[in-house]
Order: C-alpha cells, then sequence, then structure tokens
C-alpha cells in the first residue's frame, strides 16, 4: 500500500517510534531492574541516568523461593514439551506418511480440542487431582500442559513433514534405503529445522502458562508464573525486584521466541498463514 | 494418489495398523485430558454440589442454571467477557495491522523492528500484568502518570477508574505481536505486481488498501479473531493479578474460579462450566462470520 | 542388460483405471519413449516398473523372473525424478555416494566409482557442493550421475527435462540420448512432448487414457499411424482432418493429411482462403479456412508469394492421405 501523503522518512521514523512504544514496557522494566528501590519509584522518573547496580538481580538469584520456582519451571516446561514432542512427531509421521481417509477429520478434531476453554474442564479435573494426590505436583501440571500444546505440535510437525517433497524419499527408496535408514539419513536432516523450532514453540507456550500453574499449584510445584503472580500486592520497595525477577523469568524464552517467530506464526494459526 | 507414503513393499493393510499405532498415544492423552473431563462437569452442574454443605449429591436438573443465571454477578460476567473480547481483539487487530502495514514498507533494520513488536508475545502474563499495573499505570509513580504530568494533564487511576478498561489494554499489548506478525506475513505473500497493476490503473492509495489489500488480509485477520477469542475465554491470570475479581473485572472463567474456589459451590460452578463451553463455540463462529463478512463487502 | 516384460498390467486409482491391461516388451539395450497426453498412464506405468506403486494385475519380468511384488531396490533399476530429487543436505558427492554407502560398499570403492560418473558428467569439479548452489542443468546430471553410479539393469527417466529451459532442453536430449547409446543401458523415458519422443526414442509407445494405442520406431508411428488419435497426437504442426465430402471421396468417415503433402495448386481439390501466415524462416506455415467449413495447415516454401485474405488452393499427395473408419481405426 502507498502513502503518498506520508514520506518516506516520516513513515520511518513512525514505525520506528510505535516499535518502541510497544517494546516500552518491558524496556522500562528492564531499567527499573537495574535501579534501586527508590530509583525505581522516584519521580520524575529517571531514564538513563541514574545508579545502575545488579544488586536486584543478586538478591533474586540468592532468594531460595525464586530458585525453586525456576526449577519447576524448567522441569515442568521441559518435561512437558519432552512429552509433546514424543507423542506428536509419531503421530505427525503417521499422518504425513501413511495417511488414510480419517487422518483429516483426526487432525480437526485435535484441533477442536484446543478450542475448548481450560475453565470448562477445570472442576473435574481440579476434584481429579485433589482426590489423587495430584494437587501440587509437577507431574500433575506436565499432563494438562502436555494435552493442551499436543494439537499445535502435530499440526506443525505434520506441515513440516509435508514439505519434505515426496520424491526424495522415493528417491531414497529407489537407492535401497530401508524405511530405518530412510528416516535417520533423509528424512531426519531434512525435517530438523522444523523439529527443532517446534519443540522450542512448545516449550515457550508450556513456560508461559498461566491458567493451570496457578490454579493446580501452591508451593511445591509453583513454577516462576506463580511465583510472580505471588507479588500481586507489592508496596513500593519491591518494584526493583519485580523487575529484575521479571526480567530473569522471561529473557530465556523472549531470545527462543525470537528465533522461532515464523514457526510460531505458523503453529498458532495451525498452518494456514504461511 | 500420495507421492510421500512410505512403502513397506508389502501391501497397505500393514501400514493402516502401523499408522494407528503411532496415532494412538497422542489421541488417547487428548481424549482422556480434554474430552472426558466435559462429562463430569455436565454431570457436576446437574446435581447438588457443594463442598461445605454436606449434601448428598441429589439430582436438581437446572436448578443449578437457574441460581446461575439468577446470580447478580453472572451476567456482569458474560458483560464482561463480551466487552473484554471486543476490546482486546479491536486493539490489537487495529494496532497489529497498523504495525504491519508499516514494518511491511521498511527495509533496513526490520529484525530489530520485528523483535521489539514481538516482544509482549513471549512475556508470562502475571509478569505482564504486573509490570503495567505497577510500573506503569500507577497514578503515583508509574511511567503514565509522569507522561501524563508532562502533558499537563492529571493523572488517571487506571484500575480504580477503569478496571477492566486497563487489564484489556494489558492483554490487547500481549497479543499485538501476534495479530502483528500474522498480518505482516500475509502482507509479504500479496502479490507486488497486483498493487502495481492497479497503481497503473489509476487507483488512489485508500482504493488499493480497500479494494485488494483488506480483502486479501480478510482471511488472516479472521483467523486472528477466531485464535484470540479462543484463548480470551479463559482469560485468568491478569485478572488474578490486578483486581483479583470481583463485579467488574470478572469475566467467565473467573467467575467460575471464584465459585469453586471461594464459595466451593461445584454444582453451579460446572454448570457456568457448561455455559463457557457453548459460550466459546457460539462465540469464535459468530466472530469468524462478522469479521469474514463485514470484509469481503 | 535385460528386457523388462510387462503382462497383463492393471492398476487402479480410486475412481479410474491409471493403467489398464498393459502388455509391453521394453527391448534389452534400447531407448524406450512413454508418451501421451496428461492423465494417459505413463507416469504411472513408469512408477509401476520401478516398484514405487503396487501392480494390482499382471506379471512384471525382469529378466525372465517376475518382480510385481517386489521392493524397488531388488529390481535393480535407477530413476531420475521430474524434480531430480536430491538430497539436499548432502554434497554432490554424497548425492552420488548414497545408494553405495547404504549398501554396505566399501569406502574406496565407493569413492572410485564416484569420480568415475562424475567425470563423465563433466561434475568433477562441482563434487563438494550441495545441489542449492547448483544450476538447473547440474541437478539434472546429477540426478542422472546418481543413477548411473549404481550401474542399474536399466534407467527410468520421469520427464526429466521439463523443467529445463528450451535451449538447454535440446542439449540435455542430446546428452541424455548419447550417453544412453555409448553405454548401451536400457532406457525407460517417460514425456508428454512428442517432439522429445521422436528425436530420442528407438522405440516410442503411444499412451491414452491408460492404454497403449501404438508401439513402434519413430517414423513408423509418424507414417503408419494405427488410429485417429496417434495421427493426431504425433507429428507438429498436428495432422489436418477432414470429414464429410473430402472423406467420402476417399471411401473413409475422416482422412488426415500431414502439412507437408499438401502442394499448392491453382484449381487444386482443397480450395481456401488463407488466415494467417507462420514465417519459419527455413519454410512457412499456412493457416487457410477450407470453403464449405474446416481448417488446414501447409508447409510451403518461403519463396511462394502468398499474402492474408488472398484464395488459395491444394492438393493433398493421394500417397500419404490416412484413412480412417468412423470407430477412429486406420482403414489399410
Amino acid at each position: 500500500m502507498q502513502r503518498t501523503r506520508l514520506s518516506s522518512a516520516a513513515r520511518r521514523t513512525l514505525t520506528w517510534v510505535l516499535a518502541l512504544a510497544i517494546a516500552a514496557p518491558l524496556l522500562w522494566a528492564l531499567l527499573a531492574s537495574f535501579k534501586s528501590e527508590l530509583e525505581a519509584i522516584a519521580s520524575p522518573p529517571s531514564f538513563l541516568v541514574f545508579d545502575w547496580t545488579l544488586e536486584n538481580y543478586r538478591s533474586v538469584l540468592a532468594n531460595g523461593d525464586y530458585l525453586h520456582s525456576l526449577r519447576n519451571s524448567l522441569i515442568i516446561a521441559g518435561g512437558s514439551s519432552l512429552l509433546v514432542m514424543a507423542l506428536a512427531v509419531p503421530a505427525a509421521w503417521a499422518m504425513a506418511f501413511a495417511p488414510t481417509r480419517h487422518t483429516r477429520g483426526i487432525l480437526l478434531w485435535m484441533l477442536s480440542t484446543k478450542m475448548l476453554p481450560a475453565v470448562g474442564v477445570l472442576i473435574p479435573i481440579f476434584l481429579f487431582y485433589r482426590d489423587w494426590g495430584l494437587l501440587d505436583t509437577q507431574l500433575g501440571v506436565i499432563l494438562l500442559l502436555t494435552a493442551g500444546n499436543l494439537p499445535i505440535a502435530v499440526w506443525m510437525l505434520y506441515a513440516n513433514f509435508n514439505e519434505v517433497p515426496g520424491e526424495i524419499l522415493e528417491a531414497a527408496r529407489m537407492d535401497g534405503a530401508s524405511i530405518v535408514q530412510e528416516v535417520l539419513r533423509v528424512l531426519a536432516p531434512m525435517a530438523l529445522p522444523g523439529l527443532a523450532s517446534s519443540f522450542f514453540l512448545i516449550f515457550t507456550l508450556a513456560w508461559n502458562e498461566s491458567f493451570w500453574s496457578l490454579n493446580l499449584t501452591t508451593t511445591d510445584a509453583a513454577p516462576l508464573t506463580a511465583f510472580v503472580a505471588a507479588f500481586s500486592n507489592p508496596e513500593g520497595l519491591f518494584w526493583a525486584k519485580l523487575s529484575a525477577a521479571s526480567m530473569l523469568s522471561i529473557a530465556p524464552v523472549l531470545v527462543i521466541g525470537w528465533l522461532c517467530q515464523r514457526q510460531l506464526v505458523r503453529g498458532l494459526t495451525f498452518g494456514a498463514v504461511k | 494418489m500420495s507421492t510421500s507414503t512410505i512403502s513397506t513393499g508389502n501391501g497397505r493393510t500393514y501400514l493402516r495398523l502401523q499408522a494407528r499405532i503411532l496415532m494412538a498415544p497422542a489421541i488417547l492423552l487428548l481424549v482422556v485430558c480434554a474430552i472426558l473431563p466435559l462429562l463430569p462437569t455436565i454431570y457436576y452442574s446437574l446435581i447438588d454440589y457443594r463442598l461445605l454443605a454436606s449434601t448428598s449429591h441429589d439430582f436438581v436438573g437446572a436448578t443449578n442454571y437457574a441460581r446461575l443465571i439468577t446470580d447478580p454477578g453472572f451476567l456482569p460476567a458474560i458483560g464482561n467477557t463480551l466487552l473484554l473480547n471486543g476490546l482486546v481483539l479491536t486493539i490489537s487487530v487495529l494496532v497489529g495491522l497498523g504495525m504491519a502495514m508499516l514494518i511491511d514498507r521498511v527495509i533496513v533494520g526490520r529484525g530489530l523492528l520485528r523483535l521489539l513488536v514481538i516482544a509482549p508475545f513471549f512475556v508470562m502474563p502475571p509478569v505482564a500484568a504486573l509490570i503495567w499495573k505497577n510500573l506503569l499505570m500507577q497514578p503515583v509513580a508509574g511511567l503514565f502518570a509522569w507522561v501524563s504530568s508532562v502533558f499537563g494533564a492529571g493523572a488517571v487511576d487506571w484500575f480504580s477508574a477503569l478496571p477492566l478498561v486497563s487489564i484489556s489494554l494489558i492483554v490487547a499489548w500481549q497479543w499485538v505481536p501476534f495479530a502483528c506478525l500474522v498480518l505482516l506475513t500475509s502482507l509479504q505473500s500479496f502479490d507486488r505486481e497486483q498493487r502495481e497493476a492497479a497503481e497503473l490503473d489509476g487507483a488512489s492509495s485508500w482504493a488499493i488498501f480497500r479494494y485488494l489489500t483488506l480483502p486479501h488480509l480478510a482471511r488472516p485477520i479472521a483467523i486472528v479473531v477466531m485464535i484470540e477469542t479462543i484463548f480470551l475465554l479463559s482469560l485468568f491470570a491478569e485478572i488474578y493479578v490486578t483486581t483479583g475479581g470481583g463485579r467488574t473485572t470478572n469475566n467467565l472463567a473467573f467467575l467460575i474460579y471464584s465459585q469453586v474456589m471461594l464459595q466451593y459451590d461445584i454444582g453451579v460452578a460446572s454448570a457456568a462450566g457448561v455455559v463457557a463451553v457453548i459460550f466459546a463455540n457460539i462465540l469464535a463462529l459468530v466472530m469468524v462470520r462478522l469479521v469474514g463478512r463485514s470484509l469481503e463487502a | 542388460m535385460s528386457a523388462i516384460v510387462l503382462e497383463g498390467v492393471s492398476k487402479r486409482f480410486a475412481d479410474h483405471a491409471a493403467s489398464d491391461q498393459i502388455d509391453l516388451v521394453i527391448p534389452d539395450g534400447k531407448f524406450t519413449v512413454l508418451v501421451g497426453p496428461s492423465g494417459c498412464g505413463k507416469t504411472t506405468l513408469l512408477r509401476l516398473i520401478a516398484g514405487l506403486e503396487d501392480v494390482d494385475e499382471g506379471r512384471l519380468l525382469i529378466d525372465g523372473v517376475d518382480m510385481a511384488h517386489t521392493a524397488p531396490v531388488a529390481r535393480g533399476l535407477a530413476m531420475v525424478f521430474q524434480s531430480y530429487a536430491l538430497y539436499p543436505h548432502m554434497s554432490v558427492r554424497g548425492n552420488l555416494g548414497f545408494a553405495l554407502m547404504v549398501k554396505g560398499t566399501p569406502k574406496a570403492e565407493i569413492a572410485q566409482r564416484v569420480e568415475r560418473v562424475a567425470k563423465m558428467l563433466d561434475l568433477d569439479k562441482l563434487l563438494d557442493r550441495k545441489p542449492a548452489a547448483l544450476s538447473g542443468g547440474q541437478r539434472q546430471r546429477v540426478a542422472i550421475g546418481r543413477a548411473l553410479v549404481r550401474e542399474p539393469k536399466a534407467f527410468l527417466f520421469d520427464e526429466p527435462l521439463s523443467n529445463l529451459d528450451a535451449s538447454l532442453r535440446t542439449q540435455m536430449r542430446f546428452e541424455i540420448r548419447r550417453l544412453q547409446q555409448e553405454l548401451g543401458i536400457t532406457a525407460v523415458y517417460v514425456t508428454h512432448d512428442q517432439g522429445e519422443a521422436m528425436t530420442m526414442a528407438d522405440n516410442i509407445v503411444v499412451l491414452r487414457a491408460g492404454r497403449i494405442e501404438q508401439v513402434g520406431a519413430p517414423l513408423e508411428v509418424y507414417r503408419r499411424p494405427v488410429n485417429r488419435f496417434v495421427a493426431g497426437f504425433i507429428g507438429s504442426p498436428q495432422m489436418n482432418f477432414l470429414n464429410g465430402r473430402h472423406a467420402e471421396r476417399y471411401g473413409a468417415a475422416t482422412i488426415g493429411i500431414r502439412p507437408e503433402h499438401l502442394a499448392v495448386a491453382a484449381g487444386g481439390a482443397l480450395p481456401c482462403v488463407v488466415r494467417t501466415i507462420e514465417h519459419l524462416g527455413s519454410e512457412a506455415l499456412i493457416h487457410a479456412e477450407l470453403g464449405g467449413g474446416g481448417k488446414l495447415i501447409a508447409r510451403v516454401s518461403e519463396n511462394l508469394q502468398v499474402a492474408v485474405g488472398q484464395d488459395i488452393a491444394f492438393n493433398a499427395d493421394p500417397e500419404c492421405v490416412h484413412r480412417f473408419g468412423a470407430d477412429g481405426n486406420v482403414i489399410p
């Protein structure tokens, strides 16, 4: 679309200003994390000129609760992501390479489970978990996160596998490769980027998930989402530390997310937008 | 005919069996975690089940639903859900569309631009909510207060005066990246030659936007609307962390949560759950229809 | 090298027969071309021979042994795909050597055979490149090389030249043909381009709707087509067909005359009006409208002075008029 009214320089400026405005909350929190608590609530606020300090980071990292939640986040996100891949890869494989009449139907059904608001099944799951001792356990959360992310993973992997040109696999067959050799030497190297980014996307979604992780945990299995949520009534004195804790909680996933942005679009729109 | 089948060399029936075995675990997990729990929810919604009162779980039919609908918090919750949905969708799609169109024209530094715009999506909802509530919207020391003082205006006490709007802003902020990315991707697949042909035909930039660009974007916008709607119905963390619920900011999900956790009325909460599921489906359908039709007009 | 024989081979897909009772002998050491319009089943037939599709009925004999239900690799055939199907993550060397590596051939032998084939196809300087860094023509040669390295019983080509530009295509036709003749390997080649079939084949198989219409040497199929379909499919520009009284004069439902067999003659049996003239430099093609309806294309010398809209008349060389009955088959 051509905007002949705005000169291109003006447009460029507008673009950057808006982009910075969108990222501003994060940038602001980033700055705050390096300030002392007094500086953080100072008004008028200081932007770049202040006493930069790492004290907040140090104190957060020394906080036992934080480390405990970090560990939980890693185990929950990592564990559910691995489980998702373990279930999704064979399923996507079967759908891509041995399709039946039902394949499309099953794929759509899987997606429809994602459209179920989690709140609709909160009660039975909560009660079930309570009765079976799964409340406040890592395993409990892992199971639900796995179910939640499975449709996305299956769809993304299916789209990935489909993009492997069939003729290349046939060429491998003509060259005499057995199924195992075909998979390991031809399919896997070609699908590897897709597999990796699918894993990272799922990991990110699991890391940030805050419905089940808030409702099904209290102390033992509380991941970072719960840890941060517990700050919901801070006094001003905690802002700098809150910022530092926030930064620490989101940094890894931010990096991963930037690396996988294309996969993100594909995965969340279920391949509809290329 | 599929050219990407792996042939075992001896017939297709063996292959079909293999396929079933490979898909089974995934399907099983989904059925157990996503579908099965629906049954108890429906069942609980039809019986008298309160955790505090030690009632025998009598079948009460539609009583829970009646109690739900007449609960003074119910209609506000539905209203809030719709309002929240509407606000977040409008803001995120409009801003996302604008950013997408701007970024589409930029060549230098596009990577960094995308990083800036994408960032909000990867922030944990509780973190996002707290940053906005405390660092930005806080009427005394927040950034917004300072900005409005620079312009000579008074500070807005966001969460006291406009709690639902505040929450909508926070959530919309998190979804702008998604809308922007989807639309940007779609824009980049937009055939330049079509645009050039229209320009040669003398079409104004507005006409090009309205008759070429927008219809091309109709489908991705519909997808964004649908997906956001689905995720928004379970919106939880932001409300939990900022206002803790309450009449003005309860959405359906939070209503259920408070019924269960605070009032221990499983029966009514389950009824609300059933309503939520039905509501979700209707809403998603309506949204897609609406957007689709208005964009193609 | 070996002969491939198909007996009663049939293959059905959901709603139609892609191959219908095919009986065919692919002669040893010769270049056989399967040609026909899209959907005629030529690629299916090739894939049945290769083993990438399962035969529903019939026997497929390679060197006298029925391989209809054997896995592709056991058949000893090599295929060059339309899209080349090179392994994108392997170098040219890796692509060429893949089949040997999979079999467990010792590394020294693999290296030796790969070098030899690379030299033969002018790929020796490109051995360490990946397919993405190669041009279309180079990739094609790698695809051929990959098949060559295996020293197969026969080569199968699935429209390998359709992705190349015109000049490269003509060059590669020549290269492939030369290679096949030098090595004396049996080749089965699928194309939809009848010109390609004519210039490359020892043996043409014309297919339509899953059935063989005619088998024979190119010139044989050109001069003596057995039915209207083959007559119209082979030869460019297409044979002229006339019905009605022109055909009745020859005692047929339809007659066919090739453009080169029409001679300009004042007062000729076929009076026309010139509509378009195509100047090819070496000759001219006149598109004319026959009085009473119908169109003719005639090959004439560039020296002929004609203008559009002019009246012109042709005579057909009586020896070269093909007569077809109502069923489309030729009347001898």
